[in-house]
């Protein structure tokens, strides 16, 4: 299905990306392509119950409840782009 | 001795023996990569430091008598792996400067051993693409030609097997991004099944598709890899806690009383002439072994890219939500959190992954999801139950791994004709299965051919019995020159 230069506006909103006039032709243009090929799966009957439990052995896996210190907070923090003390600095969210 | 001739199982024999040691093993990678990394460009990092004090603490492990298979063997991992204090770029500008803070799983498991880490090496941006080609630091190229891609997004992995400078080399494969380039670099490229070795520490892709794969020059070699991949992990919860069989057990032969499926839908008109022969000859060897060879139907397999190319973008655009420019990597500096978001994403995601998360955020979204993500999981479930089906009545399916050899680097410039690449390989991560690409021939042009087998969920040893008796019995020799 084609999709229009208002529709690569909603996603890439919706994505946090953004894309000038003729990033926006182009990706119109590839996008386009990809879905029509995709369309195909209109015509999958396929199971009417889709429970995401998709697990052939039936199992849910977990391991206890227990703290265990993986990685050093120095080396996480040391990661980050901004830091004060032990925290992530961040713009104000609000 | 020459370096590139060597296996894991033969440098294993001579570090047993004494008649080399693993500091000797180590500068003769570091020799061949220093020799040919330049044209090939298999790696994104070399570590000659480390490799060195590895190798050293290799030596010691073998002087106190604990010599593993994989103790003092070279080896390379794909640089989205996770390695403690080691670059994790993903092959992306966004993570351009991480360095990772643990071990993945698999590389913990691995050093119980005390193999010998290389380097990292190249990849599609993120494991998204089949030559290296949507790498944000270039393309690798293939040895047997180097105006040719490798293959991908294991590519620099597998150039890195195939050129000899490394004697292993740890790749992921969502989609088929392990076989493909072990078919069209002439190595051995192991996906395994979906829940029989851990991601954690792996950059995520596809969540519900990706797998840590192996990539060797022997199906011998894969195997020994595997045996120490293999198994339950609590930090990954999609592992199963089954039994890891001795897969060294399963290397025979002859293929006396196994049933071997020929998928009638993977024999379509677009494979290249070459292939179909040497795949036709692949199908006579498996006789010849004495295999019960017969045609066999997965009637939905025509879905299989249109399934995957929604099932994947959905997942990456999610998994690619982590990447903010907020706790680690790129972060470009905005008037606002917001801005930070979009600039940091818009200047650190090439165009392979900003497509993808289009596409995939497009497929999931509200008004949307029932058509595509939905529609997607419905085939899915028939794809899977094709293969389930298929397993009845036989122990392996044969196919080609890809519908040609390796294209020439530009050749594929619009994304749809890129993603069918992997037609014959993205059922398997679809249904979850193992499987195998082997070695089956060369073009006339000297390109390396390769043919897949396929195995039942954690059937493994099927895979290994049936490839090790192929490798055998085509007896290829094949070597680029480099």
């Amino acid at each position: 299905m084609p999709i229009s230069i208002d529709e690569v506006d909603r996603i890439a909103k919706l994505s946090r990306l953004t894309f000038n006039e003729q990033e926006k032709t182009k990706l119109q243009g590839e996008l386009s392509s990809i879905l029509t090929y995709v369309d195909q799966l209109k015509e999958v009957q396929g199971p009417k119950d889709l429970s995401l439990a998709d697990n052939p052995e039936g199992l849910n896996l977990m391991r206890n409840d227990v703290v265990e210190v993986l990685e050093s907070p120095e080396e996480f923090l040391a990661q980050a782009p901004q830091r004060e003390g032990n925290f992530i600095k961040v713009k104000s969210v609000l | 001795m020459d370096f590139t001739d060597l296996t894991i199982k033969s440098a294993s024999d001579l570090l047993a023996r004494k008649k080399i040691s693993a500091k000797e093993l180590a500068q003769m990678s570091l020799g061949r990569i220093k020799a040919v990394d330049g044209d090939v460009h298999a790696f994104l990092y070399v570590g000659a430091e480390k490799a060195m004090a590895a190798a050293v603490h290799a030596d010691e492990v073998i002087a106190e008598g604990e010599n593993f298979s994989l103790t003092g063997i070279p080896f390379a991992a794909k640089d989205n792996i996770l390695i403690k204090g080691v670059q994790a770029t993903a092959a992306s500008k966004i993570l351009e400067n991480y360095k990772a803070t643990y071990d993945a799983t698999i590389i913990r498991k691995l050093n119980l051993q005390s193999p010998v880490l290389m380097g990292k090496t190249n990849l599609d941006e993120f494991a998204m693409g089949s030559s290296t080609e949507n790498s944000a630091f270039g393309p690798s190229k293939n040895p047997y030609d180097l105006a040719r891609v490798p293959g991908g997004s294991s590519g620099g992995s597998a150039a890195a097997v195939a050129a000899g400078e490394v004697l292993f080399a740890l790749g992921t494969d969502t989609g088929g991004s392990v076989r493909q380039p072990a078919a069209f670099c002439g190595i051995v490229g192991l996906k395994p099944t979906y829940g029989r070795c851990s991601r954690y520490g792996l950059i995520s892709l596809g969540s519900s598709l990706d797998q840590i794969g192996v990539l060797a020059k022997t199906v011998e070699d894969a195997a020994l890899v595997l045996q120490q991949m293999a198994g339950q992990d609590d930090y990954d919860s999609t592992t199963l806690p089954k039994n890891v069989p001795d897969y060294t057990q399963f290397l025979k032969q002859d293929l006396k009383g196994l049933r071997v499926g020929i998928p009638k839908e993977y024999l379509i008109d677009g494979i290249d002439p070459e292939v179909r022969a040497i795949f036709d000859n692949a199908v006579k060897k498996a006789q010849e072994l004495g295999a019960t060879v017969s045609e066999v139907s997965l009637p939905h397999s025509s879905y299989a890219l249109a399934c995957y190319y929604i099932i994947l973008p959905v997942e990456i655009s999610a998994n690619m939500s982590r990447f903010d420019g907020i706790r680690y990597g790129l972060s470009v500096p905005g008037k606002n959190l917001e801005e930070v978001y979009y600039s940091t994403r818009s200047q650190g995601f090439g165009p392979e992954p900003k497509r993808r998360i289009m596409i995939g955020t497009h497929a999931s979204s509200a008004g949307y999801a029932d058509a595509y993500y939905k529609k997607a999981l419905k085939a899915q479930r028939l794809i899977r139950q094709d293969f389930t089906n298929a397993f009845q009545n036989f122990d392996l399916l044969l196919t080609p791994t890809t519908p040609t050899a390796a294209f020439k680097l530009g050749e594929k410039s619009d994304p749809l004709s890129m993603y069918l690449a992997d037609i014959f390989t993205v059922g398997l991560n679809i249904a979850g299965v193992p499987g195998i690409s082997i070695p089956a021939g060369v073009t006339k042009a000297g390109l390396p051919v390769g043919v897949q087998l396929v195995a039942s969920h954690f059937a493994e040893e099927k895979l290994f019995l049936g490839a090790h008796a192929l490798e055998q019995a085509l007896n290829l020799k094949l070597k680029p020159n480099l």
